[in-house]
């Protein structure tokens, strides 16, 4: 038997999508230009679409350092989603389409929700903080973060009792990452979609930033657009990039990287000149920008804020 | 061959091998070598070494598969020049990327295999360009010359293993190498092995022949 039931909503209540995005294009640019006006620390000229995004410079917690080059921070990349290549983040970050974007945030949390990018970003004061970046491969950059703490939003959600490690997902949609469409033999370099993961205090403490913009402007798509996180005390691949979902987890997540190779990248990936990679040192480091090598700071030089994190533990075993 | 035609095969051997230095050099001179130069010309130098010696081991399979006689003479150039990339990527990692910080670079190269190999790989590379001359092969003899030489095999070996060592998760241009030393070797064990079968049969058409085995079995 079939039971017909009258639709809740005639066809004709329902919005059109397009008047709605461009509503929220509409709301998104008032806000922007209520909030923006051209402020300190914004290095580079702007690029033509990026979007401005004004924050007060936090000097408690950032460098002194001169920022990298705003060319050499948007153009050598980390970015497995677009390929393998410093390059490739820069030259195909186009195909990915930062709006309309949502991240989910879900698990052993009190209050679930799903939040719209455009009312995350203005669910706290966003602040500047320029930190120093240190990837793996042993080179550094130092970059003018623009976020807030991702524990104000952990804390909004009520992270539950069973909550002992947060999982970050980054989207997956070949359509948009084209490296995630498997190559010949159906190879791919990870397993996607990329996840990474941080024990809850890890996820709580002060210099961890849900971040959604650099040099006084919204991320670039080859940045991690439209939200990533960014944790300086550990080596760049940590800080997972155009993230979807957020989850309050009781088991230690499987990182991408650690499946892909778990002799190599482990999952606390503390930056820590004291335990080499297998492949090679990481006493030192390239400053991008620099000519000569300099020594790597133990936590890459946040040790005075986070090494009690991870006080008794042996950091060669959790590396 | 013609002396003219030899002339201009050898001139457009020169060109191909100085196009990256030039390519280098203009990009250098252009501000364009990207937010990490040290890193790229290191790379770019160390490409153009496994390219080029992987060439010059192309030459006998040339002559092997397709009995052209002619690549021959372009081995001793593009093994020299193969040398001279080694050396560049070699001196800009000492100089420009360690900036002779000769205890570091000792380090890595004891501690890290895939320094030790590309070591082994110049190393063994320098007796093969000492010994190039004719004068050189006329003093150790053709057979010792030959001998030596087969040191470019380790070099090549050892050089694809570098790369495929140091390179991370995903990157794929390794395997493409390593593809075409194994093909490239293929064809001369194929080759070696068909020679060695052929001078076997000859000798056994050479020799008397021998007892009937079944003679020998008791139960027939």
């Amino acid at each position: 038997m079939l039971i017909r039931r009258a639709p809740r909503f005639a066809a004709s209540e329902i919005t059109d999508p397009k008047l709605y995005l461009s509503r929220r294009e509409l709301i998104a640019g008032a806000a922007a230009a209520l909030v923006l006006s051209p402020g300190p620390g914004m290095a580079a000229a702007p690029a033509p679409t990026l979007q401005s995004l004004a924050a007060a410079r936090n000097h408690a917690v950032s460098s002194s350092e001169a920022p990298t080059k705003f060319e050499a921070a948007t153009t050598y990349n980390n970015f497995y989603e677009f390929g393998v290549n410093k390059d490739d983040p820069s030259r195909l970050g186009h195909t990915l389409r930062p709006r309309p974007w949502t991240v989910q945030i879900d698990g052993f949390v009190g209050k679930p929700k799903t939040f719209d990018i455009d009312e995350l970003i203005r669910l706290f004061p966003l602040e500047e903080r320029v930190y120093s970046l240190r990837c793996v491969e042993a080179w550094s950059m130092i970059i003018p973060w623009i976020g807030f703490p991702l524990a104000s939003l952990l804390k909004r959600v009520e992270p539950t009792g069973q909550a002992k490690f947060v999982e970050f997902t980054t989207l997956l949609d070949p359509n948009q990452f084209p490296a995630q469409k498997p190559g010949f033999f159906g190879y791919s370099s990870l397993d996607w979609p990329y996840v990474e993961g941080l024990r809850l205090d890890e996820a709580m403490h002060p210099l961890t930033l849900l971040t959604v913009g650099m040099y006084g402007k919204v991320l670039p798509n080859q940045n991690g657009a439209p939200v990533r996180v960014v944790i300086p005390w550990k080596y760049g691949f940590k800080s997972a990039k155009s993230i979807v979902r957020i989850r309050l987890v009781s088991e230690q997540p499987k990182t991408a990287w650690e499946k892909a190779a778990p002799q190599e990248y482990g999952f606390y990936s503390n930056v820590n000149p004291a335990v080499s990679h297998p492949r090679w040192s990481q006493a030192d480091e390239r400053r991008i920008g620099e000519f000569r090598r300099r020594p790597t700071l133990p936590f890459n030089g946040y040790a005075d804020q986070v090494a009690s994190l991870y006080a008794g533990m042996d950091l060669k075993k959790y590396y | 061959m013609t002396r003219p035609a030899r002339i201009a095969l050898k001139a457009a051997v020169w060109l191909v091998c100085l196009a990256p230095l030039a390519w280098l050099g203009y990009r250098a001179w252009t501000d364009d070598l990207g937010a990490n130069p040290i890193s790229f010309i290191t790379n770019t130098l160390g490409d153009w070494t496994l390219r080029i010696l992987l060439a010059s081991l192309a030459m006998t399979p040339l002559r092997i598969v397709f009995g052209l006689s002619w690549p021959i003479t372009l081995r001793r150039l593009l093994g020299l020049f193969a040398f001279t990339y080694v050396c560049l990527h070699f001196a800009v990692w000492s100089v420009l990327d360690f900036f002779f910080d000769w205890p570091r670079m000792w380090a890595d190269i004891v501690k890290r295999p895939y320094i030790t190999l590309g070591m082994l790989a110049l190393l063994s590379l320098i007796p093969l360009a000492a010994t190039s001359t004719t004068g050189m092969i006329r003093r150790l003899g053709a057979r010792n010359w030959t001998r030596l030489h087969r040191l470019a095999y380790v070099a090549a070996v050892c050089a694809v293993l570098h790369y495929l060592w140091l390179a991370k998760v995903g990157v794929k241009d390794p395997y493409w190498y390593a593809a075409a030393l194994v093909l490239l070797l293929g064809i001369r064990g194929w080759d070696w092995s068909r020679r060695a079968l052929r001078r076997r049969r000859a000798r056994a058409e050479a020799a008397p022949p021998r007892a009937c085995p079944q003679a020998e079995n008791p139960l027939s």
